[in-house]
């Protein structure tokens, strides 16, 4: 039997009487790349709230690296990382002072931490702009240094949130490629976006429509099912069929 | 004044920011009614050349004309004939559907009814909605509406920058279904998006990078124009499959594509046959046995890529 990274059963989340997450029950495998879709106000957000500890279910469960979302909350902060294409690095720090104002809030000792933030600057060749500001590098960079920043702890489970938007096509690839590799190395990585190009790099995807997974399997199997050629035309008819 | 061949002429526009060099002697027309579109990533300078062209800038270099008018000496007459959609949401947040578009209207000294046949395509999906204030409409609504106003004094050109950015794939799919219904021989659309996938809904599209453009022509010639055989690489494990490709002696670039690997074989003059056998056999010798390689059609991310990547970035147009 796998390790399941996320194990989400008839999860559930109402506000007032509006239902934004309607029983979404599914499971994404250690290791995994696995995408997570949905149009505007489909409910992702508050999923993945829910995934990270931040909002409790209103009924229904999930597992988050073997925690309970609802009653373990800290425990999953611990062994989860984050990258939001909004907010992830304070601009006003140095590229270094970045990668160690993270290792500090994650209590990584201090040895430790040094030997990460040479080994973070080596891997992104960053090792000559440590002292430059955020705000000065270039966009790919910040997103390369931001997602390695959301790996410092070793988190079990990383959740990017659009994080390749905006950046020229092979700036993008180096940062699959970063991806690829994190998974390869057992990490698993949910990846939320609304473009659908983005989804054909994942190993699954959901599409989340109205508050419910309607779509659930690897790109190909989903394509081949709905007689579609892109995940782009599955997912205008998931959301047009709603 | 005589009937202008190009809805914007623009020769060597050039501009700085200190030190960056935000436009690099671009060059570059628009034929009238054409829907023509800028694809680049972020800090591309498309923005930066939109500004120009709407008459909110002023190049250091070069020169740019729009309907026969001069950016520069005829910025006045020109204000009143073209509509411009910024990339950043710039209605009034606390002001209804309704009253966002009266307003634009005004400043144009016309009005909604007197309008309404050519905003109709757009606003009729607005109405239902015209007394909800702009900051509580979905991105994809707030994009028509944004549409709807730069339209409302009938420009004969419209610059629209970035509008499907951060919108969902349905919504998006709608906005450029509605360019398609509105563009024609009255109305020159120029839009840009930071999405390759985009450049099929454009006539032509300009490649654009670093302030310079890379290639200009139709999305169809574009992709005619990749100067070799494209070969597409699957298996099970990506991460793996890429290393070994990396190391097939033949190899001039492979890098990942959706669900698989994109390979150009250094060698242009190879049968594709060749290259297929070659690198399927090298594949499976260096612990890919599921490989499963073919040609593929090259798209107009992978020319971005081939021309990126190139030492010499010359306009091919």
């Amino acid at each position: 039997m796998t390790e399941l990274a996320i194990d989400a059963k008839e999860l559930t989340r109402t506000f007032g009487s509006f239902t934004a997450v309607d029983h979404i029950t599914f499971d994404v495998h250690a290791g995994e790349v696995f995408g997570f879709l949905g149009a505007n106000g489909a409910g992702k957000t508050t999923a993945i709230r829910m995934l990270t500890g931040l909002l409790r279910p209103s009924s229904g469960s999930a597992r988050v690296a073997g925690y309970d979302v609802a009653t373990e909350s800290e425990s999953i902060k611990q062994v989860i990382g984050y990258m939001s294409q909004r907010f992830s690095l304070y601009d006003d720090l140095s590229v270094r002072e970045n990668i160690e104002l993270y290792g500090g809030i994650y209590d990584i000792p201090r040895a430790e931490l040094r030997q990460r933030v040479s080994d973070v600057l080596t891997q992104l060749h960053l090792e000559n702009a440590e002292k430059e500001l955020v705000r000065s590098i270039p966009l790919g960079w910040k997103q390369k240094l931001a997602f390695s920043v959301a790996l410092l702890h070793n988190p079990k489970l990383v959740f990017l949130d659009e994080p390749t938007s905006g950046v020229d096509p092979v700036t993008r690839r180096q940062f699959w490629e970063l991806i690829y590799e994190a998974a390869h190395r057992g990490t698993t990585v949910l990846v939320t976006t609304h473009y659908m190009d983005e989804a054909e790099y994942c190993d699954r995807i959901s599409i989340m429509v109205a508050g419910k997974i309607e779509a659930l399997g690897t790109p190909a199997d989903l394509k081949r099912q709905a007689g579609v050629s892109s995940v782009d035309d599955l997912f205008v008819a998931l959301a047009r069929s709603a | 004044m005589s009937a202008t061949p190009s809805a914007v002429s623009v020769k060597d526009l050039t501009k700085r920011f200190g030190n960056a060099l935000a436009l690099d002697a671009v060059s570059f027309d628009v034929a009238p009614g054409e829907l023509f579109g800028f694809i680049g990533p972020d800090g591309a300078g498309k923005t930066t050349l939109f500004r120009i062209l709407v008459t909110l800038m002023v190049a250091d270099g070069g020169s740019a004309i729009v309907l026969d008018d001069d950016v520069v000496r005829d910025l006045w007459s020109l204000r009143r004939r073209l509509g411009y959609m910024p990339g950043r949401f710039s209605l009034y947040p606390d002001l209804s559907v309704e009253e966002n578009l009266g307003f634009f209207a005004s400043v144009f000294g016309t009005t909604i009814q007197r309008e309404y046949d050519r905003i109709a395509p757009i606003y009729s999906q607005l109405e239902p909605f015209k007394t909800r204030r702009a900051d509580a409409l979905s991105g994809g609504m707030k994009q028509k509406l944004a549409l709807c106003c730069a339209l409302v004094h009938k420009p004969e050109i419209l610059f629209l920058d970035e509008p499907t950015t951060g919108v969902d794939a349905v919504s998006r799919r709608e906005f450029w279904d509605l360019l398609s219904r509105i563009k024609g021989p009255e109305l020159t659309i120029v839009v840009s998006t930071p999405y390759m996938d985009e450049a099929d809904r454009c006539d032509r599209v300009a490649l654009i990078q670093r302030g310079k453009i890379l290639a200009i022509d139709t999305p169809h010639a574009l992709t005619a124009a990749f100067d070799r055989p494209l070969f597409s690489i699957a298996a099970a494990d990506r991460y793996h499959t890429l290393q070994a490709a990396r190391g097939f002696p033949r190899v001039q670039a492979v890098y990942p594509f959706g669900a698989t690997l994109h390979l150009t074989d250094a060698r242009r003059e190879v049968p594709a046959a060749q290259t297929v056998a070659e690198l399927s056999s090298y594949l499976r010798e260096h612990g890919v046995p599921d490989a499963h390689v073919e040609q593929t059609p090259p798209t107009i991310e992978d020319l971005f890529i081939s021309r990126m990547g190139a030492p010499d970035d010359r306009v091919v147009a």
